[in-house]
């Protein structure tokens, strides 16, 4: 019963710090770019405005159109429930593995499409199209680099996956920094950052996820934008907490609970850096150069099952 | 298994994989300067596994060999073709194979095909570096494929370069390194080829006009 609750509150902790996430890239992105960074609350003020905001509907938007908000902020929060945060002794983590993880990304884009195309305009569709072709291109090499974890740990569950890595200390595995590699890109791919999209411009020739978005207005945009601030938060907690997992809370006493929040908030405000760094530094992306991109991705995650098999087991 | 190994031979081994995968890259880059960057960072990936090689195993020629593949691989050869691509003009030009992604898929069944001829050599030795005999037969054979899938010279010559790369790191791997008196004629040889090739990148050009080696198929000037 208590494992339930710390699971519960696990959930809870990442919904309410995805945004604050999202806050701390910008700001970070805002100071090497000389500029003034926006309060760190800004996000939740965001949100609160469009939570308050009326609803506008087109005439034509079907009913795909008003669920899709629910559907894509709950099956984001069921792949928030499955990751572990702070802790690694979570019963939800016990349900479900990555693969599951990587089902909830996937429904939740197919109904992300389906609304982009159901009122009509043109970015919508084109929109869907461009997100169904990168994010076709980047579930295999996301695939890849779970089995080769897989293979590594002898699982596809997350909670075991960590638990065998910490049990078995520094080891320099090949495979898992290849994995490693290509999860970053992937993560940036299905997360839509720079180089594959820019999160922060409506420019109508560039833009993937916005142009799906468009015509959602209200509490349902406040919906969709926290998920995509959570789906953020998972790609990052999952590339900190497999790969550097040490810190990570092994016996839900408190102490540990503590040390664990604190450990993981500073590997993340790390991997914010990184990826503030990374926006910075490079430019967009010409949309017909991303699959190349996801082909590197697919390419690092084979050498790195490759190397598994070659390197680590004979 | 690798968690029993010590920490520097767990390195190697992960060193192995990054040229491997300078490999791959260098298959993926089309951009000639970056190409020849990659090159020089697998020279240097390929000397540091050789000097780990030579402190595991207490043969200290190996260090020679190490030092040796740092000035000429990673430091002279790519800055000797940097220099020829300067002076070329072509700093800024396209050398990419024709379908990129073909051509990684490629190289990922060869290196499926080098682990399984290598998987027989492997039984019969226990050293660390056995596992990394398929890794470096990889290495050769996407150098093969580099100049298989390129029509341009200079491209060619990089994975020519770094086919070399994989049968000296081969040599490593399998037999703790050639003989030192092979070693320094294969180094002397690399060398020279290097610069006969530079030479002869100007003589294609003024023959043809172009760097682009699969108009020498052609017989006739004449487009058909």
């Amino acid at each position: 019963m208590n494992d339930w609750l710390l699971a519960l509150i696990e959930m809870a902790l990442f919904v309410a710090l995805a945004p604050l996430f999202s806050a701390w890239v910008k700001r970070v992105k805002c100071w090497l770019q000389n500029r003034r960074a926006p309060s760190l609350l800004q996000p939740y003020r965001d949100l609160r405005r469009l939570f308050a905001k009326q609803v506008v509907l087109s005439h034509n938007a079907s009913p795909v159109f008003r669920a899709t908000p629910y559907i894509i902020a709950g099956a984001t929060l069921l792949a928030a429930a499955v990751v572990p945060f702070i802790s690694v002794n979570l019963p939800t983590a016990a349900i479900a593995d990555v693969i599951v993880l990587a089902g909830f990304f996937a429904l939740a884009r197919f109904f992300q499409a389906l609304a982009g195309m159901d009122v009509g305009t043109a970015f919508g569709g084109m929109g869907s199209s461009r997100e169904m072709t990168i994010s076709a291109l980047a579930e295999p090499a996301m695939l890849m680099a779970v089995f080769t974890l897989a293979m590594v740990a002898h699982s596809t569950n997350l909670s075991t996956v960590i638990d065998y890595l910490l049990a078995q200390g520094l080891v320099l595995r090949p495979s898992l920094l290849f994995a490693l590699l290509s999860l970053l890109l992937v993560g940036i791919a299905e997360t839509g950052r720079i180089p594959v999209d820019n999160p922060a411009t409506h420019l109508e020739l560039t833009m993937i996820h916005e142009a799906m978005i468009l015509e959602y207005s209200g509490r349902h945009l406040a919906l969709i934008e926290w998920a995509v601030q959570l789906k953020l938060l998972i790609y990052g907690v999952l590339i900190v907490n497999i790969f550097f997992p040490w810190g990570i809370a092994t016996h839900n006493s408190l102490h540990a609970l503590a040390v664990a929040a604190g450990v993981v908030f500073f590997k993340l405000m790390v991997l914010g850096v990184l990826l503030a760094v990374g926006e910075t530094v490079l430019a967009k992306m010409r949309l017909f150069r991303v699959p190349a991109f996801l082909v590197l991705a697919l390419t690092l995650a084979l050498i790195g099952l490759l190397s598994h098999i070659i390197l680590e087991v004979g | 298994m690798l968690e029993q190994l010590p920490l520097y031979e767990q390195a190697i081994l992960t060193l192995a994989a990054m040229v491997m995968f300078t490999s791959f890259a260098l298959l993926a880059q089309n951009r000639v300067v970056p190409m020849i960057h990659i090159f020089a960072w697998q020279g240097l990936l390929v000397a540091v596994t050789t000097a780990l090689v030579a402190f595991d195993s207490g043969k200290h020629d190996l260090y020679l060999s190490a030092i040796m593949t740092i000035a000429l691989k990673a430091l002279f050869i790519p800055w000797l073709l940097h220099r020829l691509v300067k002076r070329l003009g072509i700093d800024r030009e396209e050398h990419g194979a024709e379908h990129p992604a073909t051509v990684l898929m490629i190289g990922a069944g060869l290196v499926i095909f080098c682990y399984y001829v290598a998987q027989p050599i492997e039984q019969l030795s226990a050293s660390v570096t056995r596992n990394t005999i398929a890794i470096s037969m990889a290495v050769v054979l996407l150098g093969m494929l580099m100049l298989i899938s390129r029509g341009k010279a200079v491209a060619q010559v990089v994975g020519f370069m770094s086919l070399e790369n994989g049968l000296f790191f081969a040599a490593v791997a399998a037999t703790h390194g050639m003989p030192m008196v092979v070693e320094l004629g294969v180094a002397f040889d690399v060398l020279v080829g290097a610069v006969i090739f530079g030479v002869f990148f100007f003589q294609i050009r003024d023959s043809i006009d172009s760097l682009d080696v699969d108009q020498l198929n052609r017989l006739s000037e004449q487009d058909e």
